[in-house]
């Protein structure tokens, strides 16, 4: 079924709620070198990989925001901006517009307001943010485990049961870890975690995701106490 | 009726040269130095000596060719982990030096990307606590990851044109006894494999001259702030990005073309990670597929952390509905090391990807039992307790 643009789902939203959300994502500080204004070309569309297999169309998000149709905007916010790949093969836009800077934009601030869409396209990606966040590095050899990636072949399982010596039969010696990807510094990741606390993205997660909010606050409040930081991520 | 011939030879009787005078935005080194004057940042200068080399408007780009603080890759490290060791290899072998630091966390792009579960200010403060731990190390940053050095390009986009995003970093890094750091170049480390094309070339052991390839550039390294790629006018005649393909050149390889070129990989950041059938079906039909009809090649050779792992590792599942897959997939720095007599178990560590890599290496003449069993002998070693770790000495052996 394609995208219903009629914006009755979401009907009962009041328009000023929805405002709000437009007005927002105009508010950030990269969205005047996103969106100059849209010429209706398409080109955005025939270079993006997602309209080709979804019914996504950067050209559309980007003139429902040109346009400021609040309503369209909103069906968009909900309904479509997950499927964007991130490629930026859209940045060759002959008015200059990144359709998928705007698209990152829209996405920040439907996880600013822990909006369902958001928090129901992040399902199953809470693992992910927790290893970013906790260990600064984001993919583990040891997430690398045949129930996981059952589509990549059965090498998978055999990296998973060797894993500890094919790690130790890497030259390079930041490389012997198994949790994250290379070695971390202690005082590094301190760094990291006051980086989360200073800038608000702490408080992001707690609205996409309380638990997952949680698990990491106990992390991290515990590593900044023991660096001798009073920091607290209420 | 249309004049083809008229209209072929007038192409061919062209030539293209770049003028950074009609470039459509300001150089961003005049903008970076400015700042430094204005006393709002330093500028870690580009380590002496380096190599020049154009990018898209014709502008010169410096390129170390050593003392360079490595920048790694949390996807090359997590799950090809030759890919960063490869790059590592090149330099021991070239005699230059490097350091690769513990002090280094992920640019925390890819998470970026895949979920928002972060904002401007965090994303630059990440970028900028990296550059000056490298800053503080005396080694100049080298980017391993396409998305590291995009994203990197685009905070420093929006650390020079937003003064309030500047001071709001720069009080971050405070924080924690930091300074405001930007290095004068961003660089990615197929922009050094380039600029050291030649002596790679040199040193290169292994005959690829039967060898045909293809090659697909990562969005994030030509599209994303795409002015600081690199372009050749002897390189698809200036008109597309000449990363990877003039390596592959200097190394005898017949690179070979492909129509859906400037397609991404599929990888989606989020997709590959909770939405792989839009990976797969992406990397499968528009591209793997596309390469063996029009170009038949013998291997695809990538530049970024998510297109090897997209390209490779989507293949297996295609296999089951009888798609028209099977080609190899490794890094540039996998393919340089290689052919300059890499090891590919024990440097190129070939076992973590997905795709059979046999039929390309004993067409370039390697004994891949005899190179499995030898890095099953290392292994057994390490199980034995005999040895702690494979060492760099034990790569060359």
């Amino acid at each position: 079924m394609g995208l219903d643009l009629s914006g009755k789902q979401y009907r009962k939203v009041p328009y000023e709620e929805k405002e709000a959300l437009l007005e927002e994502v105009k508010e950030d500080l990269r969205f005047g070198d996103y969106m100059y204004g849209c010429y209706d070309c398409g080109i955005c569309v025939a270079a993006c990989p997602s309209a080709r297999f979804y019914d996504f169309s950067p050209r559309k998000i980007a003139q429902s925001v040109a346009r400021e149709d609040v309503d369209l905007f909103y069906v968009f916010l909900n309904d479509s901006v997950w499927d964007c790949s991130q490629c930026f093969s859209c940045d060759r836009c002959p008015r200059q517009n990144s359709p998928g800077g705007l698209i990152t934009l829209m996405r920040e601030v439907a996880v600013k307001h822990g909006l369902a869409s958001a928090q129901e396209a992040l399902e199953g990606y809470g693992r992910v943010v927790y290893k970013i966040m906790s260990t600064g590095t984001q993919v583990s050899p040891d997430m690398l485990q045949a129930n996981a990636f059952p589509d990549w072949g059965p090498h998978v399982k055999d990296i998973a049961e060797n894993l500890d010596v094919w790690r130790k039969a890497l030259p390079p010696e930041t490389l012997h870890t198994t949790e994250a990807s290379w070695k971390v510094d202690e005082k590094t990741l301190i760094e990291l975690y006051l980086i989360w606390h200073a800038t608000g993205v702490m408080d992001m997660i707690k609205e996409v995701d309380e638990g997952l909010f949680m698990i990491l606050q106990d992390v991290m409040e515990e590593r900044l106490e023991d660096a001798g930081y009073d920091v607290t991520f209420d | 009726m249309i004049p083809h011939q008229a209209i072929m030879n007038k192409a061919k009787d062209r030539k293209f040269e770049r003028n950074p005078d009609l470039a459509p935005n300001a150089d961003y080194h005049d903008l970076v130095d400015q700042l430094e004057k204005d006393g709002e940042w330093e500028v870690q200068r580009v380590p002496e000596p380096y190599i020049e080399v154009q990018t898209k408007f014709g502008r010169k780009k410096k390129i170390p060719l050593q003392t360079t603080w490595h920048h790694k890759s949390c996807g090359q490290c997590g799950h090809i982990p030759g890919y960063s060791t490869s790059v590592f290899w090149i330099n021991r072998q070239l005699g230059l030096d490097y350091h690769d630091p513990t002090d280094q966390t992920s640019c925390t792009a890819w998470n970026y990307y895949a979920s928002a579960t972060s904002n401007a200010a965090a994303q630059s403060a990440v970028a900028m606590r990296n550059f000056a731990a490298a800053d503080e190390s005396g080694y100049f940053p080298i980017i391993h990851c396409g998305t590291s050095f995009g994203h990197y390009k685009e905070t420093r986009q929006q650390l020079i044109h937003s003064e309030k995003l500047r001071h709001q970093v720069r009080d971050v890094l405070k924080m924690m006894g930091k300074k405001l750091v930007m290095p004068e170049e961003v660089v990615h480390y197929s922009e050094w494999i380039h600029a050291v094309r030649d002596k790679i070339a040199e040193r290169q052991v292994i005959d690829m001259s039967k060898i045909r390839a293809t090659i697909h550039p990562a969005c994030h390294y030509h599209k994303l702030v795409g002015e600081d790629a690199i372009f050749a006018p002897e390189i698809y005649g200036g008109q597309r990005t000449a990363i990877i393909t003039a390596t592959l050149i200097a190394l005898g390889i017949d690179v070979k073309d492909y129509s859906t070129w400037f397609d991404c990989c599929g990888f989606g950041f989020r997709h590959i990670l909770v939405s792989r059938d839009f990976s797969r079906s992406f990397a499968v039909q528009r591209k793997i597929e596309v390469m063996k009809e029009e170009a038949d090649p013998d291997i695809l050779i990538t530049h970024d952390t998510g297109c090897v792992t997209t390209l490779d590792q989507s293949q297996f599942a295609a296999k089951a509905h009888d798609r028209n897959v099977g080609l190899p997939v490794m890094s540039d720095s996998q393919l340089a090391a290689l052919a300059m007599g890499a090891h590919p178990y024990k440097v190129l560590q070939l076992h973590w990807h997905s795709t059979d890599m046999k039929p390309f290496l004993q067409k370039i003449g390697i004994d891949t039992d005899k190179a499995w069993a030898e890095f099953e002998e290392a292994v057994a070693k390490l199980r034995s307790g005999e040895k702690q770790y494979l060492t760099w000495e034990d790569c060359d052996e």
